[in-house]
């Protein structure tokens, strides 16, 4: 493991394509002040093409606003966030609702839309951003629900599912229009053992299927183990340490162990 | 008192009441500046207009018509109380039909509907922001000014025109209805009166009043909506806002329009 990696000088401000082609998403000394609580101090962090970067950290870290900068929910107060190497607080509205059909997002809550049916939640970016005929989408809808082993549930209402098929449903929306880049809110929050390891494996399999590149924000150590090539943690708003999970499991750092560990006692201080 | 815990200036009241409502202003400006730029493409979404105008116009039908029934039905009786032994009951039906057609149809339409929807809107948009589902649209690269805001503003000022003649209409009625049958007015009398000194334009001025409060009310929901935060509190809070802000700002309208139709437009 090493200590969060400097990606050296910021480049000038401006939207346009990536220096670095394999970097997906590039955070670079972003700082973000929420009320009077400075929540991120300088972040700088990089992922790659096909690459499943997990980001730890206690809860009010900062790890959702993190990952809501890198699909423009939020703009930083300082600092680039580059995706696809767009600068994405530089985009126009327009540009960054284009840039955003190439990414997916699975939310903690799943965010279904309840005044729609399942399958509607899934099809609605196929509706809006393809002249795909209606047979086409519901053949798409209906693969994308397959893939989350949500078969036959079109018709169903987001009240009438469980949190885990929620869940899932979200997932196949977040999927439908085949994002090379995912973004995963605790994907695995509120599950069950055995439905969140279904997730697990659902977002590992899609990584090496289809070579996305995703950043998923989790408490969930097993999960974190599960789906990441790399692991950073995030604290006092910045990267505290990153490295594979072997190398996480095996580091000595007193507070990435006592996280880790789940454990009381240790330089963290419950809040 | 720690220097570093010290309210700012921006944090003390009045101050943060005078900046929050400034601040307000200006976003609810911005929002219409998006509304107006996003009109052309949520043409082509017409079904979700539609939707909106039934959830909207026809949803409201009924109250409207109660609220009319009984606002035309109280003016008979007020006013025939106020001209007895002054003014001839002839002009009852004239001034029946100017004050609502004017005043009480659009303003007690709007206020009634302003309740209604603009507490509904409030409320389902900021439900949807609450759980995310607002900013889950605009990860999908969808706009929810498009697809959210737009349909609700056109159906609003589509629909309340239509309702305020609904309401204009049932409104004469109820006090033709009470004129007849309990001031003994013969109905001949009170549609003489009616007909006596009617202007279509006091038609169009109601009717353009109601068009302006439509858009307070879509626009004050949505505002307000979109910018709950912090859960159930939140979604009342904003309710609350978009409701109070839609009443005070119909009276304040009706009263800019009022003086530029009656004293520059008709003068």
């Amino acid at each position: 493991m090493h200590r969060a990696p400097d990606l050296g000088s910021v480049p000038g401000r401006d939207a346009g394509p990536a220096l670095v082609p394999n970097v997906a998403i590039e955070f670079s000394d972003v700082w973000k002040r929420l009320g009077r609580k400075e929540v991120l101090r300088g972040v700088t962090l990089s992922v790659g093409r096909g690459e499943s970067l997990v980001i730890i950290g206690r809860s009010g870290s900062g790890k959702s606003v993190l990952l809501k900068h890198a699909i423009g929910l939020m703009e930083p107060d300082r600092g680039i966030v580059r995706v696809n190497g767009f600068d994405v607080t530089k985009l126009a509205d327009r540009e960054l609702f284009e840039l955003r059909e190439g990414m997916g997002m699975l939310f903690q809550a799943g965010a279904l839309f309840d005044s729609m049916t399942i399958g509607e939640n899934v099809g609605l970016a196929l509706r809006e951003h393809t002249p795909l005929p209606e047979v086409q989408i519901e053949i798409v809808v209906a693969e994308k629900l397959a893939l989350v082993g949500l078969t036959g549930t079109e018709s169903q209402r987001p009240s009438a599912l469980s949190g885990g098929m929620k869940k899932r449903a979200a997932l196949a929306r977040a999927l439908a229009m085949n994002p090379k880049i995912m973004l995963y809110d605790e994907p695995t929050t509120g599950l069950d053992p055995i439905t969140a390891d279904v997730v697990n494996r659902l977002i590992r399999q899609l990584q090496q299927r289809l070579k996305i590149a995703s950043i998923a924000v989790t408490h969930d150590m097993r999960s974190a183990y599960h789906i990441a090539d790399r692991i950073a943690m995030l604290h006092e708003g910045r990267i505290h340490a990153i490295g594979t999970p072997a190398e996480i499991q095996a580091t000595r750092d007193p507070i990435v162990r006592q996280f880790i560990e789940g454990s009381s006692e240790g330089p963290l201080q419950p809040t | 008192m720690n220097e570093a815990v010290r309210p700012t200036l921006a944090e003390r009241w009045p101050a943060r009441s005078i900046l929050s409502a400034l601040a307000d202003t200006g976003e609810v400006f911005l929002l219409l500046g998006q509304i107006v730029r996003e009109l052309p493409f949520a043409l082509r979404k017409f079904g979700l207009v539609v939707n909106q105008m039934a959830a909207i116009g026809i949803g409201s039908i009924p109250l409207t018509l109660i609220v009319a029934l009984f606002t035309g039905a109280v003016t008979a009786v007020q006013a025939a109380y106020q001209m007895k032994d002054y003014v001839p009951m002839v002009y009852l039906g004239t001034v029946i039909g100017k004050s609502v057609v004017i005043e009480l149809g659009p303003v007690l339409t709007a206020i009634v509907v302003g309740g209604r929807v603009g507490a509904s809107v409030a409320a389902e948009l900021g439900t949807m922001r609450v759980t995310e589902q607002v900013d889950a649209m605009e990860t999908m690269g969808i706009s929810p000014i498009r697809y959210l805001v737009v349909p609700r503003f056109i159906a609003a000022t589509l629909m309340l025109p239509v309702l305020t003649i609904f309401a204009d209409v049932v409104a004469i009625f109820g006090s033709y209805l009470v004129a007849i049958s309990t001031l003994d007015i013969t109905p001949h009398t009170f549609t003489s009166g009616l007909k006596m000194y009617f202007k279509m334009q006091d038609v169009f001025s109601g009717v353009l009043k109601a068009f302006f409060f439509g858009q307070i009310i879509a626009t004050m929901g949505c505002y307000y909506g979109l910018k709950s935060e912090g859960g159930a509190e939140g979604v009342g809070l904003a309710t609350t806002k978009a409701v109070v802000a839609s009443c005070v700002l119909i009276l304040v309208v009706d009263y800019l329009l009022a003086s530029f139709l009656f004293r520059v437009l008709f003068a």
